[in-house]
């Protein structure tokens, strides 16, 4: 029994870090007001330049390489929403769409249909303290990033209610008429955020070709951005709260696996693709249940205009 | 266009100064360019006797100006402190919020100038008066030596008021010069020294308050001596009209908004609802147009029950619907005037024959209409988005009463017009109930109540709390019902 959490545990954190880093990223961009649609855009960006980059560079420098890049076309989503006022919605499906197909074309081009060539993974880590800890040891095996996904929903939580910096990003998805007549600049503390949240999401992205796999693969991150945005949703969009829910849906993935592995017998009662579906149908259960955009920030997707306050 | 044309005003410490004139004579866009909102084409800023250029409200901040808009420029979500200190807010250690610091600030300035108010508490809990407050004690903190309030008693009950001018005067006595914005010339001829008015984004006069009255206030901002007021008509009730008994209904969010509203209007009478908004007001006016639904209670249209009605059936009864936000659900901007005409009406001649639109009965009935309500300009064709205010709401007016209601529900029926629009579409409404129709006025401004009403319910947390015949009306007494700090014993 203690054996068996033990493996969904681990099997939760492997899981875990990917979906944690890009409700962040969601979390911090929507608090800010400005709709991040585009997250599974960006997690595809940061997951295919994280592998490929990791080709000829040391893998920890081509993860941030990766996060550059996601960075890069959120700017553009900040650029296309902040400064040209597009509908948020639409510019963040487009840019969904072109991060699809544009790494798919890529990915046929230079390398293989399927995926590129492995890559060498970011290096597993363990406290030997932990060993002889029941359940605990579940932490060890890890690489750097799933430690990292534990300690920054805690940073942007103090960062958004602790700091000055935080008050006014929480002001500016409220009411950004009001931080305007103070002298701040909405599009200014906007474009920070929305740029922010897409280093976070291709960090999200990242780890996918560089520590759950060793390579990036076709359908990556298959959605994986959409879960992330339910997260930011069911956590009420407050860093701990996605934190929390992105837990949630990986320990439900890692139920499904280890579902499948350890008891195939199941397999043979519920087919594979019932299962396939578990996360999904969970991450919609969810959204049902939770209903609405009632905790959403106030000023969510609405360009501000100065001219028309 | 020109917003402003060659307009220069002074402004000493400690002075009481008044800006007025009628909507787009250029009073905001002035304030605006103080604050550093808008950049003057022409023209030089000068504080201390130094010319300044504000780039942005920060550059004003910067040099001593606060400004409290008429929309208040809050956080619903963040604490009073909170509010006060964004955009200027103490820090520990460089990048930690001092939360501590920010409460004591708001504290001592509440000392300093006898405010009431909380800092912990959360915004979007406190009443109109207090966010006020806020708006001045966050100008305050950011050391505002002149302070605009820009229509700051639009929405206040008069004590509430009372109170504001209190704190303002305080405010001038201790060094702040203050801007008070307002059309009220009553307000402004009692609190101000100087009265600057604008017309046409002109200053056409600047007079001492003492010894000026009203009415020569008022004939400087219109450009003429204003046309007296008419007597008032006391109607002669005949049969109810509307009748609810006890009704409830949810607001926003499914929170209970009305918890037992009961009120009669019968033919001839204008009724007015009063009440600080927030109260229920929307809410009842979307009940008894058929717009939301009851919880519990019964709703009765010329003796017939139409508690689970449609706005169909709301208006196939005879009810018709001036809203409070005219630009969201009383017109369609893109829309020619001929065409905002016909809403509603679009399936019955003149507008139609058969199926079709009947583009020429459409406009030669539209003409008439604009003719018989002097809408300016005076082209059927135009976009509705391109009228002023007062225009618009002149169609919306037409359009409904075309139909010749037993039931006008209005709401803010006078909200941003002028003063000439207001005295029209105020006699339009008397003339309405005159006709053996009647008119229910729902308006957050207790003098509109006052002035047309020949009876009014006071609204408090979604219960009518008072019924005052029109011998009865008093101002004060009102506001009291109206803050939950009076209640009615008669």
């Amino acid at each position: 029994m203690l054996e068996l959490l033990e493996a969904l545990l681990a099997s939760t954190l492997d899981y875990a870090p990917a979906l944690v880093f890009a409700a962040l990223g969601a979390t911090l961009s929507e608090r800010a007001g400005v709709v991040s649609l585009h997250v599974e855009g960006l997690m595809r960006t940061g997951a295919f330049v994280a592998a490929v980059a990791a080709l000829s560079l040391p893998t920890p420098l081509a993860v941030c390489v990766g996060m550059a890049a996601a960075a890069a076309v959120a700017g553009v989503h900040a650029l296309l929403s902040l400064r040209l006022r597009a509908d948020q919605v639409i510019s963040g499906m487009a840019l969904n769409l072109v991060a699809l197909s544009l790494f798919s074309f890529l990915l046929e081009a230079r390398f293989s249909p399927t995926g590129t060539p492995p890559i060498a993974q970011l290096s597993r880590h363990g406290l030997p303290a932990l060993e002889g800890v029941p359940l605990l040891r579940a932490l060890n095996g890890h690489t750097a990033l799933t430690w990292l996904a534990l300690a920054l929903p805690f940073a942007l939580s103090f960062l958004l209610y602790r700091t000055a910096w935080g008050l006014r990003v929480r002001a500016v998805g409220e009411a950004p008429a009001a931080v305007a007549t103070l002298g701040v600049s909405v599009a200014g503390l906007r474009a920070a955020c929305v740029v922010g949240g897409g280093l976070l999401a291709g960090l999200g992205g990242a780890v996918l070709s560089t520590s759950t796999l060793d390579r990036f693969e076709q359908h990556m991150p298959a959605g994986l951005g959409f879960m992330a945005l339910a997260a930011m949703v069911f956590g009420r969009w407050s860093p701990l709260g996605a934190f929390g829910a992105a837990v949630f849906f990986a320990a439900g993935n890692a139920l499904r696996v280890g579902l499948a592995s350890s008891a195939p017998g199941v397999l043979a009662v519920v087919p594979q693709g019932v299962l396939m579906a578990l996360p999904y149908a969970l991450t919609l259960g969810v959204l049902a249940v939770q209903g609405g955009r009632g905790q959403a920030p106030a000023a969510l997707g609405q360009p501000y205009d100065p001219e028309h306050r | 266009m020109r917003a402003l044309d060659d307009v220069s005003l002074g402004l000493a410490a400690g002075e009481r100064l008044a800006l007025v004139g009628e909507n787009g004579a250029g009073k905001s866009t002035l304030m605006n360019v103080l604050y550093g909102l808008y950049r003057p084409d022409a023209g030089t800023l000068s504080v201390d006797g130094a010319p300044v250029v504000f780039r942005s409200p920060r550059d004003a901040i910067a040099r001593g100006i606060g400004m409290v808009h008429q929309h208040f420029m809050l956080v619903p979500t963040l604490t009073v402190a909170e509010n006060v200190v964004l955009g200027a807010e103490p820090t520990a250690r460089g990048l930690l919020l001092d939360v501590q610091a920010a409460e004591a600030a708001v504290e001592a300035l509440c000392a300093r100038f006898g405010f009431q108010l909380d800092p912990r508490a959360r915004l979007g809990e406190l009443g109109v008066g207090a966010r006020q407050k806020v708006e001045i004690v966050k100008a305050l903190h950011r050391g505002a030596r002149a302070l605009v309030l820009d229509e700051p008693t639009a929405v206040l009950t008069p004590d509430e008021a009372d109170e504001l001018f209190a704190v303002a005067r305080r405010l001038a006595d201790a060094g702040t010069a203050v801007v008070l914005v307002s059309h009220k010339l009553k307000e402004v001829l009692a609190f101000c020294e100087r009265v600057a008015v604008m017309r046409r984004g002109r200053k056409v006069a600047e007079l001492k308050a003492a010894g000026t009255t009203p009415e020569v206030l008022a004939a400087h901002v219109m450009g003429e001596p204003p046309p007296p007021p008419p007597p008032f008509q006391p109607a002669t009730p005949g049969a109810p009209l509307l009748q609810l008994s006890g009704v409830c209904a949810d607001g926003p969010q499914g929170r209970p908004a009305l918890k037992g509203v009961s009120l009669r209007l019968c033919a001839g009478e204008v009724v007015g609802i009063a009440g600080v908004d927030g109260n229920g007001q929307r809410e009842l006016a979307e009940v008894v147009t058929g717009l939301r639904p009851l919880t519990a209670g019964t709703l009765e249209v010329r003796g017939k029950p139409l508690t689970a009605g449609t706005p169909a059936a709301f208006r196939t009864a005879g009810v018709g619907h001036v809203p409070e936000d005219r630009h969201r659900h009383a017109m369609v901007g893109s829309f020619s005037v001929e065409e905002n005409l016909s809403l509603g009406r679009h399936r019955v001649p003149p507008f139609a024959r058969g199926p079709w639109i009947d583009s020429a009965g459409r406009h030669a009935a539209a003409v008439l209409e604009m003719e018989r309500w002097d809408v300016r300009p005076r082209d059927a064709s135009l976009p509705m988005q391109v009228l002023s205010g007062g225009n618009q709401q002149k169609v919306v007016m037409a359009r409904e009463l075309s139909l010749d209601p037993a039931v006008l529900v209005a709401v803010q029926p006078t909200r941003g017009l002028d003063i000439g629009a207001v005295a029209a579409v105020r006699a339009q409404l008397r003339a309405h109930a005159a006709r053996g129709h009647a008119v229910l006025l729902v308006s957050l401004d207790l003098e509109e109540v006052l002035a047309l009403s020949d009876r009014a319910y006071v609204l408090y947390g979604g219960r009518t709390v008072a019924e005052l015949p029109r011998a009865q009306f008093d101002e004060r007494r009102m506001g009291r019902l109206m803050l939950g700090t009076e209640v009615d014993r008669g």
